[in-house]
């Protein structure tokens, strides 16, 4: 035991020990982030920009824990991605056949886009790092409960910045108004998207339906340029019918 | 734990909690693998046993004990196959993305008062986002196994899985609303005492939300009669068809996980969690307290309450699977959007109002604890002020 | 490439040890908004000009965070508290119902012609 002991003590004389837990975290968590970021932008196959940008939003909710924000954090895990991103990558299975799996865009582009996004990178981490309250962080605040603060907050109460005469005294708008709009407008815009999205009933195939019967990838963008005009054709067939 | 080794052993902060976390980690896999280990046991016993056969009786004296020792070895020793235009990077990352979701939602789930691996405000909430994490192992096994069945299965699998996580979701909140909070061990801690506690026979609402849990749980890990995603006799095996050895058990490891953690905690947001029915702790004279060896003890019973009721909801999960026939996925779909998510909603209402009309419940409560668990948010008797720092611990890592 | 090393070593070293502040957390918010815009410009599928909208929306939300955060600010300046932290939450449920129309939009420019290229949707051009 005593041999261990001794042995822990040496490492732990170790600069390992100045080294600030949450700090550390939060560079892991924000290194993945921003490399699987970056992998969205460079990769070229659909199916692993996916799988990347999982990745890059699921570090992002680890940053949300990081930040005392447990609320939001899962509320990220949970919506966006364990749904938006769920949807997408459905969208990607959906139209991942084989000529579109990887499209390249053209090198003009990239350069144009590398230029402005650089230009735009540096304009932020110039204005992150210029403001000095920003750069000096506190001491280390005790952990509050994130939820009920925010449930609170939908009527009113605000617990997190009590005025004079304590929190229920003096209410302030609460943010139930608004999260009842967003509720209607989520029921709104799925009705939409379901709508938008569903099998129609057509009298001449669909360019999807010809471009399927057809094998050889050359012939693909034939039959798409065909099915085009022939939507263009056939949509004012059916126009009344669909 | 960590406190002990940094008082007693004499250990670093950051060491002790390493090791700290370290442990935690081990004693999780070991309650998955061990569990899985048992399951599979039972599985094949309680499938024998229900088809009016024995199962297996050979491997391992008369009950066929090793029997999954040897499912294991074998699974070791099996080749390593990939298909020919299988994705290599996802074909191998898949079983790791549904296993690592399975495994990362036990962080916030309690065995006991303080046995729980990260008490989280929003505990609730962080694992049923966790669970839902799962499909997209599923999704990347299905694609990047190069194959049109494959393909299908992944893609029913996700359907399912993701639709289920409305009404679970509905059926989860009404047990939170109920205690006031999404901490796990809140929840718990509000249902000591007897039976007469516990959420389940709180009001009839409440009731029949267990039930509507129990249904969505059952499908949200793709068992029977809702395992239409593993086939096997229409799908060969789904999304896993291609895999096998030990890249399957992983697959397999993490439904088993899966299925442990609903059934946990289900037992903890209706059935008391580690309160047992009876309060065996109360009787005998041990009390809550900190740091005391008969403290400890009655920690370690709970666990072992918790443990038998979540192996109860597995076993009862197997019987299930082996009575029921399956459905098809166009009943599945049915089965969720007609008649679970309004029966979850209608039940939420129901649950509300009597929150609203008869806010102590139904049951007579026995052996209620004598201190209420509040947070003292607003003024009022019994709370009032600041919240309670919930670990002290936090500050401390958060400052060194 | 040593000389790169050596110098960002005592970087690394001063963000390992110094506890972080909102300006660490706006830097990532800054990669992954850039990242976005320029996967929106450069991607022609157009699900990955979705991917990228998805990544600047979660760069405005890491943003948001920070601000709400009472840890990051310095001693006697309020952070954004709970408005920060409800703005993030109405953002992904935003972002979650314009990622749903979206996706319905592809899926129909998909039926219709067979393919996802953004640069074949010129049907307007004039």
């Amino acid at each position: 035991m005593t041999p261990g002991v001794s042995v822990l003590a040496e490492v732990a004389a170790l600069p390992v020990a100045a080294v600030n837990w949450h700090s550390f975290f939060f560079v892991l968590f924000a290194a993945l982030a921003c490399g699987f970021a970056v992998a969205v932008v460079a990769a070229d196959n659909v199916v692993r920009m996916a799988l990347y940008l999982v990745l890059s939003l699921g570090a992002t909710a680890g940053l949300f824990f990081l930040a005392g924000a447990e609320f939001v954090g899962a509320m990220q895990l949970m919506i966006y991605v364990g749904g938006t991103l769920v949807l997408l990558v459905f969208g990607v299975m959906l139209t991942a056949q084989e000529p579109l799996v990887s499209i390249k865009g053209s090198g003009r582009d990239r350069v144009l886009a590398g230029i402005v996004g650089a230009a735009l990178l540096a304009v932020l981490l110039q204005a992150a790092f210029s403001v000095r309250v920003w750069r000096e962080p506190a001491a280390g605040v005790v952990s509050d409960p994130a939820a009920t603060p925010i449930g609170m907050s939908l009527v009113g109460v605000r617990v997190d910045e009590p005025p004079a005469g304590g929190p229920v005294a003096a209410k302030r708008p609460g943010y139930l108004l608004p999260f009842e709009i967003v509720s209607v407008h989520l029921l709104v815009v799925l009705v939409g998207a379901a709508y938008l999205a569903r099998a129609k009933r057509r009298k001449t195939p669909r360019a999807i339906e010809v471009a399927a019967s057809v094998e050889p990838p050359a012939a693909v963008a034939e039959h798409a340029a065909i099915g085009r005009s022939r939507s263009a054709g056939g949509s004012v067939l059916t126009g009344g019918r669909s | 734990m960590a406190d002990f080794l940094i008082n007693t052993v004499g250990l670093p902060g950051w060491l002790a909690w390493t090791v700290t976390a370290v442990v935690a980690a081990a004693l999780i896999l070991n309650v998955i693998a061990g569990g899985a280990l048992v399951f599979i046991w039972a599985e094949r016993k309680i499938a024998g046993r229900i088809q009016d056969r024995l199962g297996p009786t050979r491997t391992g004296g008369k009950f066929g004990w090793l029997q999954s020792l040897a499912d294991g070895i074998k699974l070791l020793a099996k080749e390593d196959l990939m298909p020919d235009g299988a994705d290599g990077m996802l074909f191998r990352l898949a079983p790791y993305v549904s296993f690592c979701a399975s495994f990362c939602a036990f962080i916030a789930l309690p065995f006991a008062f303080d046995f729980v691996g990260q008490r989280m405000n929003v505990g609730v909430f962080f694992v049923i986002a966790v669970l839902g994490l799962e499909v997209f192992g599923v999704i990347l096994a299905g694609y990047a196994s190069a194959s049109k069945w494959s393909l299908f299965g992944a893609m029913r699998e996700a359907a399912q899985v993701v639709s289920y996580e409305v009404p679970l979701g509905m059926c989860v909140v009404v047990p939170v609303m109920l205690a006031g909070s999404m901490d796990l061990v809140t929840i718990a801690e509000k249902q000591a005492g007897w039976f007469t506690n516990w959420y389940l026979f709180h009001d009839p609402f409440t009731f029949v939300i267990f039930w509507v849990y129990v249904t969505c749980a059952v499908a949200s890990v793709n068992r029977a009669p809702f395992d239409l995603a593993e086939a096997e006799s229409e799908l060969v095996a789904g999304f896993h068809t291609e895999y096998s050895g030990l890249r399957w058990s992983y697959f397999f490891m993490a439904e088993y996980g899966s299925m442990f953690l609903v059934s946990a905690l289900a037992a903890i947001l209706f059935m008391g969690g580690w309160n047992g029915p009876v309060p065996i702790a109360t009787i005998v004279g041990l009390s809550e307290g900190t740091g005391d060896t008969a403290n400890y003890f009655v920690r370690l019973l709970g666990m072992a309450n918790l443990l038998g009721k979540a192996t109860l909801g597995v076993l009862v999960m197997m019987w299930i699977r082996w009575t029921l026939p399956r459905l098809r996925i166009d009943q599945v779909m049915t089965t969720c959007l007609k008649y679970c998510t309004p029966l979850a909603a209608a039940m939420f209402l129901g649950a509300m109002l009597w929150q609203v009309v008869l806010p102590g419940g139904l049951m007579p409560r026995f052996g209620r604890p004598a201190g209420e668990v509040r947070e003292g948010w607003l003024p009022g008797p019994g709370g009032g002020g600041a919240p309670r720092s919930l670990d002290a611990g936090k500050v401390a890592q958060v400052k060194s | 490439m040593s000389a790169g090393v050596v110098a960002v070593v005592p970087l690394l070293g001063s963000l390992l040890t110094e506890p972080v502040s909102v300006a660490h957390y706006l830097v990532v918010g800054a990669v992954l908004f850039v990242s976005g815009i320029a996967c929106m410009a450069v991607k022609r599928n157009a699900l990955g000009v979705l991917m990228g909208i998805e990544l600047v929306l979660n760069g405005a939300n890491v943003n948001f965070v920070a601000f709400a955060s009472p840890y990051l600010q310095a001693e006697g300046s309020r952070s954004l508290g709970i408005d920060g932290q409800v703005i993030a939450l109405f953002v992904i449920l935003l972002a979650a119902a314009e990622a749903a129309v979206a996706l319905a939009i592809t899926l129909n420019f998909y039926n219709n012609h067979a393919t996802v290229d953004v640069d074949r949707a010129d049907d307007l051009k004039g």
